[in-house]
């Protein structure tokens, strides 16, 4: 064993995950920058705070050993639905919709720890199923409750890229379960069926024109395809290496809407160009591999699961965004993490590298010895 | 194993997303981005037009007739007006403006939205200029700026000839979609040279590229294009004269044209009353213009080339060229009793002259020797002579509009009247009356002809080229005798005697008419007993000098009732401008302190006059009734001055003539 000169607890932080996440979130801050016409404020500075507190919110989160995690999955999955219905409540007696508590100091988003909880539960789920019932029905009814139950509520905000995003993650963690495959083929089948009738009946009328708009953007330039035309021209004319920091006109004239939340990713292509574009993009991909391939190196079915659909949960949010962004899905409203102006996204991702973490760090001995 | 495998597949997919992704973004960022560029552009610029400084009008020795001003304005920008209340007070009150005006100020902010101007006040002193502009940090919103408007250094004098400029309407931006005539600032003619010569005046705008945030905010200026100023304009008109003209009418309704009788070019076209084509390029308040619509003496309608009336005796000169060319000898005598007898109607002469030649009775207008000698030959020889002399025609002038008039002959009056042509007809045209409707340009081309012998052709835009007109297809000595007797007229035993020129050596040859408006059965026809619109027309055509003639002109005065008292003195007076300018404003010094000072000050009283009988009616009811009354009384006074286009003239118009 080589002699190294730094300590030892430190060199066994995973520092290409670190690296990878204060790479993203630097960018974003000097996006941020420059979105503000080469301002600190109101959005870097804040931001950059923030970030630094979630990272050391990440770092005691690693801490929590992996048992303990079991054994607050279903708690936790509880809890968090309650929130949800008393948002739902909440949002019903104030009269419209609404997605936050407010607790005074901070504002909680219980559809977006949803998003954590349900991969925990329906990791814990399989975790504790016998090996032998995975083919059967047992195995498939409760999580598809668990996750029917918090996207109907967040639908009900109405929220459908949360909704989505959390249908998805359950999903996720089913189908690296070893659910039958058949059923997710059937799955597909059935939704495109369902897909039309939902578009008709279960969409309210702006979640239906966001649709409508996202397959033809030049229909309505003015009002909501202005967002998606917008980004566009950002993006399309930023060219290779971008218009120069500071330089881009699309933010700064403020010709595109959200220029730094939910289409920040626009404004960053408009000054760094397709270049730029790959290397955040390369970044985020190597992110979610790191989550990915964590999972192969884990012990036991729940650090598995845990690990590859926690990643996953991060690629949804990229994968999101970045196609509204560029015209390939409807504007749904998911920020693009770590980089976007905002706190929720940014908790939720640092909390699933947080988890990251601590599964890698949980492991570790055990593999050395294997 | 199975979780292996799938989550290599999640892997997989995630991977080839991303790569998706990013052949998205290139395709965006390489294959489009030209077009993106351009629309990237396209939203962070914006261009704006700068209206291009309009040509001169000059004069034909280079003085201004219409120039711009620079002058000076202060809009409010509504987004950055804090307190409109106190901001509007306090320019009120360095810019003394009263409550409707600031009225319409607070009201236009309210309409306005973000940074689109709203017009506190144009036409700003200096001294108010700078008083707001060092005071702007009191005046947030404030934006003072130097702009330039049209300008007319003789005003009234000058603004039926030059007309007057404005914004273009709405319909002549649906005609022609050119952004620039939806700029502030640019300002296209709307009557008279302004309008006809736009084009060659109007110039190339300026362009001046900003960029704009999504919301209309200027950044910072990018690039200016300079604009291209119009071309300037010389016309044939002498400003000193035109000016004169325009005073000497004084209080009169009528108009003055002066022409070179030997090139055609117009020195002077008046018309009076006129509006101040000032007050029009500024915007005309509802009070101005309703005051000029109220004036039965017509502001509005250029008498010199748009007013017709039937030349009464000034038309003697054709028929002696008429006669003359039908073979009558000048010296033949018609013995004047009084009248002339034609079956059972006796036409009038107005007075007993005894025995009569042409050039006699051209000196004392004997009507008795042009109905006899006019009835032998027949209108058509008539006709056609006053056709040759230039009436009944349109000249190709840059005039919005013109008159042709009437120059009646038998198939005129059948196909205008149905009616077969009468020699009762025959004789009032003989005399200038009846039928025959001239405007003051064609008396001064019939005067111009007389006097030179050629066939002039007006002109008013200046050129190189100054080749005489032509010879009328007369003998010399025909024209000749005609300007004998006009010699006469003025110089010897005449009409007219009383205005000859007060120069040695240079004589002026005329001709006066007097014109008939209603015909009064035995009645007063010219008396100061009737009223004004029914009085007699003055007309007076002349030349000079009688020896060399250069110059030739036509003066009518609606309601003048004379052409002797009326006219011929005004054109007397224009004619010494021509030679003798020091002595000629002497004498209108003179006149003008008689009529209450010279036209902008008679103006300026005028208006204060109107404003205050306004402000006496005593209800809104009651200043309306008087409105309505201004208006009919405009009705028909228009109905009297120009009946050429309506009515018929009267069949008896035998007792017209001096």
């Amino acid at each position: 064993m080589s002699v190294s000169l730094v300590p030892a607890p430190l060199a066994r932080l995973p520092w290409r995950l670190i690296g990878l996440v204060v790479f993203i979130a630097t960018f974003g801050l000097v996006v941020l920058y420059s979105a503000a016409g080469g301002n600190l404020r109101p959005w870097a500075f804040s931001q950059g705070v923030r970030f630094l507190v979630f990272l050391v919110m990440a770092f005691v989160i690693a801490r929590i050993p992996e048992r303990l995690w079991k054994t607050a999955a279903f708690p936790l999955y509880i809890g968090v639905l309650v929130l949800l219905i008393l948002v739902e409540l909440l949002g019903f007696v104030g009269g419209g919709s609404q997605r936050w508590l407010d607790l005074g100091f901070i504002r909680i988003q219980p559809s977006e720890m949803m998003k954590l909880a349900i991969v925990l539960a329906v990791a814990r789920f399989y975790d504790l199923l016998p090996v032998g019932e995975i083919r059967t029905w047992r195995a498939i009814w409760p999580p598809a409750i668990a996750i029917a139950l918090p996207a109907a509520l967040v639908m009900l905000q109405p929220d459908l890229g949360t909704a989505l995003m959390i249908t998805a993650g359950g999903i996720v963690v089913m189908f690296l379960a070893g659910i039958p495959l058949r059923l997710f083929v059937g799955g597909a089948a059935a939704l495109t069926v369902i897909a039309p009738l939902a578009f008709f009946f279960l969409l309210h009328d702006y979640q239906r024109n966001r649709v409508l708009i996202f397959l033809d953007p030049e229909s309505d330039p003015l009002g909501t395809g202005y967002h998606i035309s917008q980004s566009k021209i950002a993006i399309g004319s930023g060219g290779l290496f971008g218009k120069g920091f500071l330089n881009g006109s699309q933010s700064h004239l403020d010709y595109l809407p959200e220029g730094h939340t939910d289409f920040v990713f626009a404004t960053m292509a408009e000054e760094w160009g397709l270049a730029g574009g790959i290397v955040l993009i390369t970044a985020f991909i190597l992110l979610v591999r790191w989550g990915v391939q964590l999972s192969h190196r884990v012990d036991g079915k729940f650090a598995r699961l845990t690990a590859a659909s926690l990643a996953t949960t991060i690629f949804f949010y990229v994968a999101i965004n970045l196609a509204m962004v560029m015209g390939l899905a409807p504007v749904v409203g998911i920020p693009l993490p770590m980089f976007s102006f905002g706190g929720s996204a940014m908790m939720t991702v640092m909390i699933c590298v947080g988890i990251l973490m601590g599964l890698e760090r949980s492991n570790r001995g055990r593999t050395r010895f294997d | 194993m199975s979780f292996t495998r799938r989550a290599m597949f999640i892997g997989g997919v995630q991977a080839g997303f991303g790569v998706l992704l990013a052949a998205r973004m290139a395709w965006f960022s390489v294959a489009e981005n030209e077009r993106y560029t351009l629309l990237s552009e396209s939203n962070r610029v914006n261009l704006t037009l700068i209206p291009p400084r309009r040509g001169w009008i000059i004069d034909r020795y280079g003085r201004p007739i219409a120039i711009n001003r620079t002058d000076f304005r202060v809009d409010l920008i509504p987004d950055r007006v804090k307190d409109e209340q106190r901001i509007v007070a306090t320019l009120g009150e360095i810019l003394g403006l009263d409550q409707d005006e600031r009225e319409r100020i607070l009201k236009d902010l309210e309409d306005a939205a973000g940074y689109q101007p709203v017009q506190v006040s144009g036409g700003l002193t200096y001294d108010q200029y700078a008083a707001i502009s060092v005071r702007l940090p009191e005046l947030p919103g404030a934006a003072p700026a130097r702009g330039s408007s049209r300008y007319y250094p003789d005003g009234a004098a000058v603004g039926h000839l030059v007309g007057y400029v404005g914004a273009a309407s709405a319909k002549d931006y649906e005609k022609n979609r050119d952004p620039l005539l939806i700029t502030p600032g640019f300002k296209v003619g709307k009557d008279g040279v302004e309008k006809v010569l736009d084009a060659p005046m109007r110039g190339k705008p300026g362009a001046r590229r900003t960029e704009v945030t999504a919301r209309g905010k200027l950044v910072r200026d990018l690039a200016t294009r300079a604009d291209e100023p119009g071309g300037t304009v010389r016309l044939t008109i002498d400003a000193g004269l035109q000016a004169f003209a325009a005073r000497r009418l004084g209080i009169q309704s009528g108009a003055v044209v002066v022409m070179d009788c030997h090139k055609g070019d117009i020195l002077a076209l008046a018309s009076m009353p006129c509006y101040d084509p000032n007050s029009f390029s500024d915007g005309i308040s509802h009070g101005e213009w309703d005051m000029l619509q109220a004036d039965e003496r017509i502001p509005m309608l250029n008498k010199s080339l748009q007013g017709l009336y039937p030349p009464g005796s000034t038309f003697k000169a054709i028929t002696s060229l008429a006669l003359q060319s039908a073979g009558v000898d000048p010296e033949e005598l018609v013995y004047c009793g009084g009248g002339y007898q034609l079956g059972n109607r006796r036409f009038a002469c107005l007075g007993r002259h005894g025995p009569m030649n042409m050039h006699r009775a051209i000196a004392k207008s004997c009507n008795t020797y042009f109905y006899t000698m006019g009835r032998r030959i027949g209108i058509e020889r008539i006709a056609e002579v006053a056709k040759i002399m230039g009436l009944g025609t349109e000249y190709a002038l840059p005039m919005p509009s013109q008159k042709y008039g009437t120059v009646p002959d038998p198939a005129w009056k059948m196909k205008r009247h149905k009616q077969d042509w009468s020699q009762a007809d025959t004789l009032n045209t003989s005399i200038g009356q009846g039928f025959l409707q001239v405007s003051p340009l064609q008396l001064a081309v019939m005067a111009s002809r007389v006097a030179s012998g050629r066939a002039v052709v007006p002109r008013l835009i200046a050129r190189k080229s100054d080749r005489p007109a032509g010879p009328l297809p007369f003998p010399p000595e025909h024209i000749a005798n005609v300007r004998s007797g006009m010699d006469e007229v003025v110089n010897g035993n005449g009409t007219a005697g009383r205005s000859k020129l007060p120069l040695e050596g240079i004589r002026l040859g005329g001709k006066t008419g007097t014109a008939q408006v209603r015909n009064f059965r035995g009645g007063a026809r010219s008396g100061l007993g009737i009223p004004w619109k029914f009085r007699d027309h003055g007309l007076f055509v002349c030349f000079a000098p009688v020896d060399n003639p250069r110059y030739a002109a036509a003066v009518v005065i609606e309601h003048g009732m004379s052409g002797s008292g009326a006219a011929a003195p005004v054109a007397s007076d224009c004619m010494l401008y021509l030679f003798d300018p020091a002595k000629a404003m002497e004498k209108l010094s003179t006149l003008e302190a008689g009529w209450g000072g010279d036209i902008t000050t008679r103006m300026a009283a005028e208006a204060q006059a109107y404003k205050a009988a306004r402000a006496t009616a005593e209800s809104p009811e009651a200043a309306a009734a008087q409105a309505d009354a201004a208006v009919a009384n405009a009705l028909n006074s228009s109905n009297a001055v120009a009946p050429a286009a309506n009515a018929a003239p009267p069949a008896n118009a035998a007792e017209a003539g001096e």
